[in-house]
């Protein structure tokens, strides 16, 4: 009986096996595994970030002096490179979400999950480039 | 390769159980706030550090004043906190279930959850709908330009 190892095969009637499949127990996965994995990994971040962001916006009840001091973190050049960080993770997490969306709601669109996903990276990679032309000179101008 | 009887010992639901599907229903939020939250994220973000002059560095208390002095912008920030805390505090329990079995930290944790999204919650609906633009006393070229006419 053979095994196929592949998941992201459905569209296939014969699964074709992978050019650089290794021997072993790692389980390397596919697009449908690394977007799961992504998808998590900037969950969390965006998360931890909300977190601090309401704190640092609630010092507004305090006093404009120690608001703009909090705010101020944010705006020296390390922070802005993070910002572009941070600004690449909300938009890799929702354009997935949308794509996770359309996968649970249409089964035909399993068939091209991993087009998708890479349709995913690349809208990213264009919003991140975009944002960081407005952005970066925000960062780094006088001001 | 067919399954003809999937007898699964651990269905998703148990048929005996009845009344709302609380997990559903949370699957359900989670991509209906998805959704919604990229309008109010992005809008949040491009306002914020795209559309305003100066981006980042043009926020201070004079911007958020400003903001938050408009109904528009503390409704909108409002349920942007609710759904966004909501969202990510749900997506951290699945993570915290996922990964910890040892019970009373699982516990410990989904606690912390809990506790850490209802406090942020109740104090940034409170601030955003009682924050005053102008506080007496503070020296005006600080503030939203509006409270020099006051």
């Amino acid at each position: 009986m053979r095994v196929s190892t592949s998941t992201s095969n459905l569209a296939d009637e014969t699964p074709k096996p992978s050019k650089n499949r290794i021997v072993g127990t790692l389980y390397r996965g596919n697009e449908g595994m690394w977007s799961w994995v992504l998808h998590r990994i900037t969950g969390i971040a965006i998360y931890f970030f909300l977190l601090v962001h309401v704190l640092d916006t609630a010092t507004v009840r305090i006093s404009p002096e120690v608001y703009n001091a909090i705010i101020g973190a944010y705006k020296n050049p390390i922070m802005g490179l993070g910002e572009i960080a941070l600004v690449g993770a909300v938009v890799l997490h929702a354009l997935n979400g949308i794509r996770i969306i359309l996968v649970d709601m249409f089964p035909a669109v399993t068939r091209v999950q991993r087009q998708l996903f890479w349709g995913v990276v690349g809208i990213s990679l264009v919003l991140i480039i975009a944002f960081s032309i407005r952005h970066i000179p925000n960062v780094f101008g006088a001001h | 390769m067919t399954i003809d009887n999937p007898n699964y010992a651990y269905p998703a639901r148990s048929t005996k159980r009845r009344g709302i599907n609380l997990e559903k229903a949370g699957w359900i939020f989670m991509r209906v706030s998805g959704v919604v939250l990229i309008v109010l994220i992005f809008g949040h973000l491009f306002y914020n550090l795209m559309w305003t002059p100066g981006g980042i560095q043009a926020i201070d208390f004079g911007f958020v004043g400003g903001k938050f002095a408009n109904p528009f912008w503390q409704w909108y920030d409002v349920i942007m906190l609710w759904l966004a805390i909501i969202h990510g505090s749900n997506g951290v329990r699945t993570i915290v279930n996922d990964y910890v079995h040892n019970k009373t930290v699982r516990g410990v944790l989904l606690w912390a959850i809990l506790l850490a999204g209802a406090v942020l919650i109740v104090l940034g609906t409170l601030i955003t709908f009682t924050f005053d633009p102008c506080p007496t006393g503070a020296s005006a070229e600080l503030l939203p330009s509006f409270c020099a006419d006051l």
